[in-house]
């Protein structure tokens, strides 16, 4: 790891002061959970690392039942979880933190940290960049794909997604606010993951000078809500697929849906298709297995993936279920 | 008949034998105080870090350290010269050292290597695809094969088994700390299983006698059968540490610990089992194959646990650049019982047989263990609600989940290896047993206090057991669940020659002869006469100035212990059959292994046995990618292993009592993780009424084998 210096600075303002214009010059510390991995294993090698500890306003969350919830960036899993005014109104969010099955990231983990978390492609990790290529071709689609993109992968990315939250949130309708030398801006999270095309481009619509501060989340009003992951193992694991599913009920029947797919294509991936799958209809164990196949119906598997469409079919067959079924 | 001199007391006489004793160093473990290699740090002590080759198969073509030397206080030594042919990802060629962790990362990431790349081949599971790789060996046969397939009464199953590569991701990885204490006197922390073995294994390399060589391992992080030698980095960094004039601490990373620290090879065979209609087993055919890296893979020893009459079977070695093989934990027994005891679950299924009754069927096969098979069989089968859960292929039950069971049976050797101690009593009473053995986490010192302890009539806290340190006397290496076996042996012999000398020295005083007296809790007395006797500090006094000190043996007089066990598991398990998912609900662990010295320590060695067993059945595997030849999952996040969700219940039962207590004592380490992955793969054909060819049972497998045929 070369040495880099370290900043601790106590303002939002002043956070980003210390951030430089281009990717990699500067990098920004939240629970460390990633980055520190990253820059142990040279997948990020930074001058200057710029800590948010010390910025309180992002540690704040805030709830009301007419304008929805602000959850500070730096708000650690484990608070979320500690969190009575997320639990009743957002089960779901309380699932998805669930899901991460680790005391230790639960309490290092961030909320913004696991929006902003980079892949899990093992190539990606084990040194051939964002794009997982050897000799300027791509290694995943002849080699190890099976925990690889289904959905969204002609390329030149095939990792997933691996944010815990971001289908919930975007199921949700919720925002990021983003804060740069310019002032505040806030983004539809459903618009701010896109796909790169080249190594050095970031997952995301953040500049390498701004950083995540808040995530908005409307009031639910009522609204149903779960998530589902397919795990293989109930210890701390990466899900093969998950889904996050919103329901507006009118009575036993679907008013709108929204169905957001997680860890099957390089963003969070919502199903318009599901969600219409879902529309003025009662649900049932059929309903909800026909909005599966919906939200699977484009997908393009690789060599060792195929499995994961079943899984991903499922996890949103039982997200349905258990959102119709379930809280808030 | 009389007893022997050297013998381990009868079942009323034990007072600490087979019940449940806490392992006496765990206040230490779980306080932090015991110190593993990792923890030492010595004055003035450089960190070494690993340059790997990042090839799989490559010649080396230049080095050049120039840069990384410029960096302060940086060290380097070259481990492979230009022109070697380095054989597998992650293979040594420089090492650095460096006065800290972090320089000495950097420094590696300064020296340059240049290699020429050459054709690797890193999958064996098809064995059409390795090409010149593959060297068959001669095919051996006994009986009559032809015939016995040929017999119109013949039932015959056919079918494809087998097991990947899997690591042994000890937790506490392969290293050491090399100080020379003068030119000529080298100490050595190492992560070993083999303690007093490896100053004479360091020795010749390094230039100096064995004698002048001391090896410390007061606690070990698991060794599994990867801990052996001294290896490359123990060697070399001997040397490197002399050239530099400092200590050198080098652990490996956890990516180089899997990548080449320790590979279980391979085994997968096609296989073709044969059996009249009442069940009798005729015989067997198989052709099997394995790697364990450039060195190929073994035959396994298939058919397993029963003698098939007619037999013939072929083997190919593939030779791969997968990292090198190394013992895991009963070398070859896990995929010789994936191979033999699917095989023969799929064939007591064309049967419509129950397994249990088929395995009961044939236990004449199961050699001179016949009777302690069918003991096992039936507690086994006892202990998983067998009779009432147990059902033919196929839970018809509606609905997704499908609950299946599964049996395997399994057999390991054991007998005590050599093994040499002393023991020391004191004027004050105090009680040491020294002897150079280790402990890797099984609780070898608490078996030796136990041992001292029941000898002398005395709590076992009364007892001071000094291991791990090569200086004391010669103790065999811990592999082949020969530890317990041959460290008891030793602390027995021993602890009853220091016995009788105290004996003598107080017989006069109690009026009695030395053969009249006991040491019984905490007093010496004259047998059934306990008026007549002495505390045990009181006894001591009398030694006057001159303790006792004896030496134990291994072997030696009378038998203390013997070899072979059997050794019966079943798996309980729930499939879903919408994602593929396997969940274990229960294990059973039926397991003999002679006289059981501490309950305690037993059950936790097989308990520890069934959770390797269901990680490896499950989640383990070496993936090897095969453009780049390298190991894609070097880390605990996709080298998966087991957690505690992912258990579910085990139930251990240790077989004592009569028939088994008269054995002796006989080694546990290896037979309980040897059926796991037969008895898991069993209960989920069992489930969804399908084989799943090959562990681990991972969901993409298991919607394969769904779509195809089964229940989904």
């Amino acid at each position: 790891m070369q040495a880099f210096e370290y900043a601790s600075p106590t303002s939002k303002e002043a956070a980003v002061k210390l951030l430089a214009s281009e990717w990699g010059e500067t990098e920004v510390l939240a629970g460390g959970t990633d980055l520190l991995s990253l820059m142990k294993d040279q997948g990020s090698a930074p001058k200057r690392v710029v800590s948010l500890a010390a910025v309180k306003e992002l540690k704040a969350i805030e709830y009301n039942p007419s304008t929805g919830l602000r959850l500070g960036a730096l708000v650690t899993l484990r608070e979320l979880l500690d969190s009575a005014e997320v639990r009743k109104p957002y089960p779901a969010l309380i699932e998805a933190a669930e899901g991460v099955r680790s005391p230790q990231l639960h309490s290092m983990g961030t909320v913004g940290g696991d929006l902003l978390q980079r892949p899990r492609c093992w190539y990606y990790r084990g040194g051939y960049g964002l794009l997982a290529q050897m000799d300027g071709k791509s290694l995943v689609p002849d080699g190890e794909n099976q925990y690889h993109a289904i959905l969204g992968n002609s390329g030149p990315a095939y990792f997933v997604n691996p944010s815990s939250f971001a289908p919930i949130l975007i199921a949700l309708g919720a925002k990021v606010r983003l804060f740069g030398p310019g002032g505040a801006r806030d983004v539809s999270l459903d618009k701010f993951y896109g796909t790169p095309t080249s190594a050095d481009q970031r997952e995301y619509d953040l500049k390498p000078n701004e950083i995540l501060t808040d995530i908005l989340v409307p009031a639910a009003g009522g609204a149903k809500m779960a998530v589902y992951e397919v795990r293989q193992k109930e210890a701390l694991d990466w899900p093969l697929a998950a889904a996050a599913v919103v329901l507006n009920l009118d009575g036993k029947t679907v008013k709108s849906a929204r169905v957001v797919l997680g860890h099957v294509a390089p963003t969070p991936w919502p199903s318009p298709e599901a969600e219409a799958a879902l529309a003025g209809k009662t649900v049932s164990e059929s309903v909800a297995e026909e909005a599966g196949k919906a939200a699977l119906a484009k997908a393009t598997p690789l060599s060792k993936n195929a499995y994961k469409v079943q899984l991903a079919r499922v996890a949103v067959k039982r997200a349905v279920l258990a959102a119709a079924e379930g809280g808030a | 008949m009389p007893k022997c001199k050297y013998d381990w007391p009868e079942a009323g006489e034990r007072h600490l034998i087979g019940t449940r004793i806490d392992r006496i160093d765990g206040p230490a473990k779980s306080s932090g105080q015991a110190k593993y290699t990792y923890d030492i740090n010595r004055p003035g002590m450089l960190f070494g870090k690993i340059v790997a080759c990042p090839y799989a198969h490559a010649k080396i073509k230049s080095i050049d350290t120039a840069e990384a030397e410029k960096l302060p206080g940086v060290k380097v030594h070259l481990v492979q010269n230009v022109g070697t042919e380095i054989q597998w990802a992650g293979d040594e060629v420089v090492y650095v050292a460096a006065p800290t962790e972090e320089l000495a990362s950097d420094a590696v990431a300064k020296v340059k290597v240049e290699y020429d790349v050459l054709p690797h081949l890193v999958h064996d599971e098809d064995l059409s695809k390795v090409g010149d790789r593959g060297k068959p060996a001669a095919e051996q046969k006994s009986g009559d094969t032809v015939a016995a397939f040929k017999d119109p009464d013949a039932v015959i199953s056919e079918g494809f088994y087998g097991t990947p590569i899997v690591t042994h991701c000890c937790l506490e990885a392969h290293g050491q700390v090399t100080e020379w204490a003068d030119a000529q006197n080298l100490k050595v922390w190492a992560s070993t299983q083999n303690l007093s073995g490896l100053p004479g294994a360091i020795a010749e390399a390094i230039g100096v006698p064995a004698t002048n060589i001391e090896i410390f391992t007061p606690y070990m992080g698991g060794g599994f059968g990867s801990k052996f030698g001294p290896d490359r980095w123990g060697i070399e960094c001997s040397k490197f540490s002399k050239e530099v004039g400092k200590p050198i601490k080098m652990m490996l990373e956890r990516d180089l610990e899997l990548m080449m620290a320790g590979s279980r090879p391979s085994h997968y065979a096609k296989v073709r089992v044969a059996a009249k209609k009442d069940g009798t087993i005729t015989a067997w055919e198989s052709d099997s194959w394995s790697t364990g890296g450039p060195a190929g893979g073994g035959k396994p020893p298939i058919p397993y646990v029963f003698n098939i009459p007619n037999q013939v079977t072929r083997h190919t070695s593939v030779s791969t650049n997968t990292g090198p093989a190394r013992a895991w934990r009963a070398p070859n027994h896990p995929q010789s019982a994936v191979l033999t005891m699917c095989a023969l679950d799929d064939l007591a299924a064309k049967l419509n047989m129950d397994p249990i009754e088929f395995f009961h069927k044939n236990a004449d096969l199961a050699s001179e263990r016949t009777e302690v098979y069918r003991q096992e069989l039936r507690k086994a089968a006892e202990l998983a609600d067998w009779q009432k859960l147990w059902h033919p292929r196929g839970d018809k039950t509606p609905g997704h989940i499908k609950r299946g069971l599964g049996v395997s049976m399994h057999t390991w050797g054991g007998r005590g290896h050599n093994s040499n101690c002393n023991v020391t009593v004191n004027p004050d009473g105090s009680v040491e047993v020294a002897l150079g053995s280790q402990d890797l986490g099984t609780g070898t010192r608490t078996i030796i206090a136990l041992t001292a302890a029941e000898t002398f009539g005395l709590p076992i806290e009364a007892i001071t057991v000094k291991i791990g340190d090569s200086k004391y006397p010669a103790s065999g290496a811990s592999g082949g669940s020969t530890t317990v076996g041959g460290v008891s042996a030793s602390t027995r012999r021993g602890t009853i020659d220091a016995r009788d000398q105290l004996f003598a020295a107080v017989a006069p005083g109690l009026g009695a002869q030395p053969d009249q007296l006991e040491a019984v809790g905490g007093k010496i007395q004259v047998k059934g006469d306990s008026s007549k006797s002495l505390t045990w500090k009181q006894a001591c006094a009398k030694l006057g100035v001159k303790p006792v000190q004896v030496t134990g043996k291994n072997p030696g007089l009378c038998e203390l212990g013997s070899s072979g066990v059997g050794g019966v598991e079943i798996a309980d398990v729930s499939i879903d059959t919408e994602t593929g998912l396997v969940k274990i609900n229960k294990m059973v662990c039926v397991q003999d292994c002679g006289l059981v010295l501490d309950l305690k320590t037993a059950e936790s060695q097989c308990y520890g046995a069934l959770i390797m067993g269901i990680t490896y059945s499950l989640f383990e595997e070496k993936i090897m990618d095969a453009t780049t030849g390298r190991m894609v999952n070097p880390n605990m996040e996709f080298y998966k292993l087991a957690g505690i969700g992912d258990i579910g219940e085990l139930v251990v039962h240790m077989m004592t009592g009569p028939g088994y207590d008269e054995r002796g004592v006989i080694g546990l380490g290896e037979p309980p993780v040897i059926s796991p992955g037969a008895a898991i793969s069993n209960a989920v054909a069992n489930a969804i009424g399908v084989r799943i060819p090959t562990i681990p049972i991972t969901p993409d497998k298991v919607l394969a084998a769904l779509e195809k045929g089964g229940m989904a």
